[in-house]
């Protein structure tokens, strides 16, 4: 168990490495979004109204091509149709708590988010910070952070705050820093342009951060069948339009998985 | 239609399709072949999102060694393997994405 402000830090922590690709994404939608016209209050009302990042950069595309108005409603719905997979499999776990938190978190509910707080949820609910090495952390160890991350130890005796499962502290701090950094840099892509050169592969990392989390995940054969079906079938699936082509290799990955428990 | 029309109808589904079944299992108990079902929602969907990244490059799939992506996702697994620290897996990721598109551009 650890305290809401513990997870809470964690959570923001562990989307600091992911945020190195998110950069980069949100700067470029910046960029296309002005390029299609779109005014800039209108361009960043999209990241807060919206906050999905690969049915914005569509939406610019569909904008600058003046497609029907339920057309481009129909699509960007599609597009974010995924999410509703991570509703069902994040919902157990939000089950008991109060209903502002779970329409606050549903907000906030992206691939990245999800990925890092379904993973915070099958870690159990001891602390991340007493099992894994931190060390790397060092470099961002200014005064103030190891204040805020070292006190709640040293509160001595446990209050009930500390007692009950507090992930959905990690959840939110996961949530608002990756919302966080949407927003700014968006608003970065708007008005400056990008400022990374393209030929950074920072893209990259977005990938590397679901292969960091993929893999440790993977203890058992259903597992990993789920992933090689799911991994297969979204190649041979990628130009299925309106990113159905993942929806579709996920769901065969979840059959996959179940077929291979029934049996084993 | 109004630009923001379709903004604010957009943004309104995809909020109700994060919520949906957040909302609908407020007061109902999931269903636990459902439960059994939903946990392989992490793995299928992470897979789904990293293999065409790496398998495929400008367009056409690539799974042979000099698909600096293919390589450099090889080796962040093993790291993620080993170690199961993000950042490390990151930035050896990257560094070895680096290096082998440098060793790719002197040919």
């Amino acid at each position: 168990m650890s305290s809401p402000r513990l997870e809470f830090i964690s959570g923001i922590k562990a989307q600091l490495p992911i945020l190195i690709g998110v950069i980069p994404f949100g700067m470029i939608y910046g960029v296309l979004a002005s390029d299609a016209g779109l005014s800039i209050g209108v361009a960043q009302s999209m990241s807060f109204i919206i906050f999905a990042g690969s049915s914005q950069i569509v939406a610019t595309q569909l904008f600058g091509a003046s497609v029907n108005g339920l057309v481009i409603i129909l699509t960007l719905s599609v597009i974010n149709l995924r999410h509703m997979l991570y509703s069902a499999s994040i919902s157990p776990n939000l089950k008991p708590l109060r209903p502002l938190w779970k329409w606050s978190l549903a907000y906030l509910l992206t691939d990245e988010a999800y990925a890092l707080t379904i993973t915070r949820y099958q870690e159990g609910e001891q602390p991340t910070e007493s099992r894994t090495d931190n060390r790397h952390w060092f470099f961002l160890l200014t005064d103030e952070a190891y204040a805020l991350t070292i006190t709640p130890d040293q509160e001595g005796e446990p209050s009930t705050e500390n007692t009950k499962d507090n992930r959905h502290w990690f959840f939110l701090g996961t949530g608002l820093a990756l919302w966080l950094t949407w927003q700014l840099s968006t608003a970065a892509g708007i008005f400056l342009g990008v400022i990374i050169p393209d030929n950074w592969p920072l893209d990259f990392t977005i990938a590397l951060t679901f292969i960091a989390l993929l893999v440790p995940m993977l203890r058992d054969r259903a597992g990993l069948a789920a992933a090689l079906v799911a991994g297969v079938l979204a190649v041979l699936t990628l130009n299925v339009p309106l990113k159905l082509g993942l929806v579709i290799a996920t769901l065969a990955g979840i059959i996959a998985g179940v077929l291979v428990e029934t049996k084993s | 239609m109004n630009v923001w029309l379709i903004i604010i109808v957009t943004g309104i589904i995809t909020y109700a399709i994060r919520l949906s079944f957040i909302f609908l299992f407020e007061h109902k108990d999931i269903p636990p072949t459902l439960q059994r079902w939903l946990k392989y929602v992490p793995p299928a969907v992470f897979a789904a999102i990293i293999f065409p990244e790496i398998f495929v490059r400008d367009g056409s799939v690539d799974g042979s060694p000099g698909n600096p992506r293919l390589v450099a996702g090889l080796i962040a697994a093993l790291v993620a393997w080993r170690t199961k620290n993000v950042l490390l897996t990151i930035l050896t990721g990257m560094a070895a994405l680096l290096i082998l598109q440098a060793i790719l551009n002197q040919f």
